[in-house]
């Protein structure tokens, strides 16, 4: 009992020293990664029914709004989950710059690599800054309705508020210009970091044809969904 | 033909460097670019100045002692060849060529185009071996098999010249191919078991001890590498890595 106590300990305190390697680091940067792409395949599920069913479109969001598990497993999760990718992002890039040392009168760049894959903290900022924009939009009022008012409803003038609240947001040109901006960004990040993250978990598989094929649709199909939602009831309503 | 030179000239490791324009003429399609270099310092020797230091020793591919950061890209633009391999016929007459030292805060410049590149000898000295005794009692190596398919891997991976060019070609300047590739070729074979687990361990915290810093994928340095060593082998890397943390 003691021994097996202690062994787990050892373990745990290995890991620790595992997850603060610089490759250690690339695996959770890569774990949280999944998870938010992952997210992001739910998240436009349920977004786009918007596109034929305003009642199945409030009634997900709706289950997913006031829904325990959703609300205080998943949700504190995904945060969590997000703002450890973007700290660890900043962490990387600020170490990699600490081991460039002096920077190349003349570096050809594009000879061995994508764009995408040398932007990553570009592409990363710009979704970063649409995720602010994102929860001053929909999650700050959300909360707020739900606790601190207490309107766990989800009701307005006598049905749900979620479709109208969502289309009221996209009247505003503005709005979707720089959602769209950031969703073009957000399939850049993905072109690169679908297959890459499969590469940090020590898999090959992101080097071969089906995974990259697979990353590519993702990378396309994931933004592109998005952008079409917003366009679609900036135009439609 | 006739070409202009920008070349990184650095008096010491204290001393702050700067690009210095030089002309040669006559030069050969046919020569190596270390033979162009040749043909430039006897030129600055003529002409009583200090000539380019630069680093090479067997001039046919296999030392990896050469390096070099020409017109953008670790060994130049040619593909799977060292420096001292690269021909003048990769290049036009009345061009332009830069070079540059590779450039990682873990490769300081000693002078000129010569960078000390002894944190990847540490990294090696880590755990880049396996404790056999060799003196006189060497075994058969028939005696244990191994796959085709894992001995040629191994054989691969072992190609790696310790040049460096991943790391000057990356743009966080990540050892992680170089050291990838010497993990694997003991991770593939039998003999490389006993000594796994503490082998990855070291030799990753050598790598972050030395200041190298973090892979993103990129793949710049399986292109640039002149031995072709795979990014198959960072993964492996990571593996060996995940392994070790669970045994
Ligand atoms: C929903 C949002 C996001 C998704 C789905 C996502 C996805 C990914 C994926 C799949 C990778 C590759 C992981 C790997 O190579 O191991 C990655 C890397 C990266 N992400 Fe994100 N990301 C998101 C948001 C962000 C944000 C907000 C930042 C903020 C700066 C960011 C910064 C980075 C950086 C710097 C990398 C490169 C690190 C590396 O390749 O090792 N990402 N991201
Ligand atoms: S992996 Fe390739 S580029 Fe890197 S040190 Fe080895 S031979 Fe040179
Ligand atoms: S001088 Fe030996 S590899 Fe170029």
């Amino acid at each position: 009992m003691v021994l097996t106590f202690a062994s787990v300990l050892t373990n745990i305190l290995k890991m620790t020293g595992f997850f603060k390697s610089s490759i250690g680091r690339k695996v959770a940067m890569a774990l949280s990664a999944f998870f938010l792409m992952f997210f992001l395949i739910i998240h436009l599920a349920v977004n786009i029914t918007s596109l034929f069913s305003e009642d199945l479109f409030n009634e997900l969001s709706h289950f997913m709004g006031t829904n325990p598990l959703v609300q205080f497993a998943l949700q504190p999760v995904l945060i969590f989950g997000v703002v450890f990718h973007f700290v660890m992002g900043f962490v990387l890039e600020l170490k990699n710059k600490k081991a460039q040392g002096v920077a190349y009168a003349k570096n050809n760049g594009a000879a061995n690599s994508t764009w995408m894959s040398r932007n990553m903290i570009l592409s990363g900022l710009v979704i970063l800054a649409f995720i602010v924009l994102h929860f001053i939009d929909f999650w700050f009022p959300e909360i707020n309705t739900k606790y601190i008012q207490g309107d766990m409803s989800g009701m307005h003038d006598g049905g749900f508020r979620y479709f109208h609240e969502m289309v009221e947001k996209f009247h505003n040109p503005v709005r979707v210009g720089a959602y769209i901006v950031a969703f073009v960004l957000l399939g850049l990040h993905l072109a690169h970091g679908f297959t890459s993250a499969f590469q940090s978990m020590g898999s090959t598989a992101g080097r071969k044809e089906t995974l990259q094929k697979l990353g590519k649709a993702y990378s396309i199909i994931i933004p592109l969904g998005f952008i079409i939602i917003a366009l679609f009831h900036h135009f439609n309503h | 033909m006739n070409l202009t030179l920008k070349i990184w000239r650095q008096k010491d490791s204290n001393a702050k460097g700067q690009m210095v324009d030089y002309k040669v003429t006559d030069i050969s399609e046919h020569m190596s670019f270390l033979e162009m270099m040749d043909v430039l310092n006897e030129q600055l020797v003529n002409s009583g100045e200090e000539p380019v230091a630069f680093d090479h020793d067997c001039r046919e591919g296999i030392c990896g002692m050469c390096s070099m950061y020409i017109n953008g890209e670790a060994h130049g633009p040619d593909r799977g060849v060292t420096t001292c391999q690269l021909h003048m016929r990769m290049f036009n007459d009345g061009d332009t060529i830069t070079i540059e030292p590779f450039r990682a805060a873990a490769f300081p410049v000693i002078k000129d185009l010569v960078v000390d590149r002894t944190a990847f000898e540490r990294i090696q000295q880590a755990g880049g071996y396996i404790s056999v005794n060799t003196s006189g009692n060497t075994q058969d190596a028939n005696a244990i098999p191994i796959s085709k398919h894992a001995a040629d891997e191994a054989m691969d991976a072992a190609t790696c010249i310790g040049c460096g060019a991943c790391v000057a070609t990356c743009k966080n300047s990540s050892a992680m191919l170089f050291v990838g590739a010497k993990v694997s070729q003991y991770a593939l074979l039998p003999q490389g078991q006993v000594e796994a687990v503490d082998r990855v361990q070291n030799m990753v915290a050598q790598m972050d001890l030395e200041g190298f810093g973090n892979c993103t994928n990129t793949g710049a340095c399986e292109v640039e590498c002149p031995k072709g060593i795979s990014l198959d082998n960072i993964a492996r890397m990571n593996r060996e890595l995940m392994k070790a943390a669970i045994k």
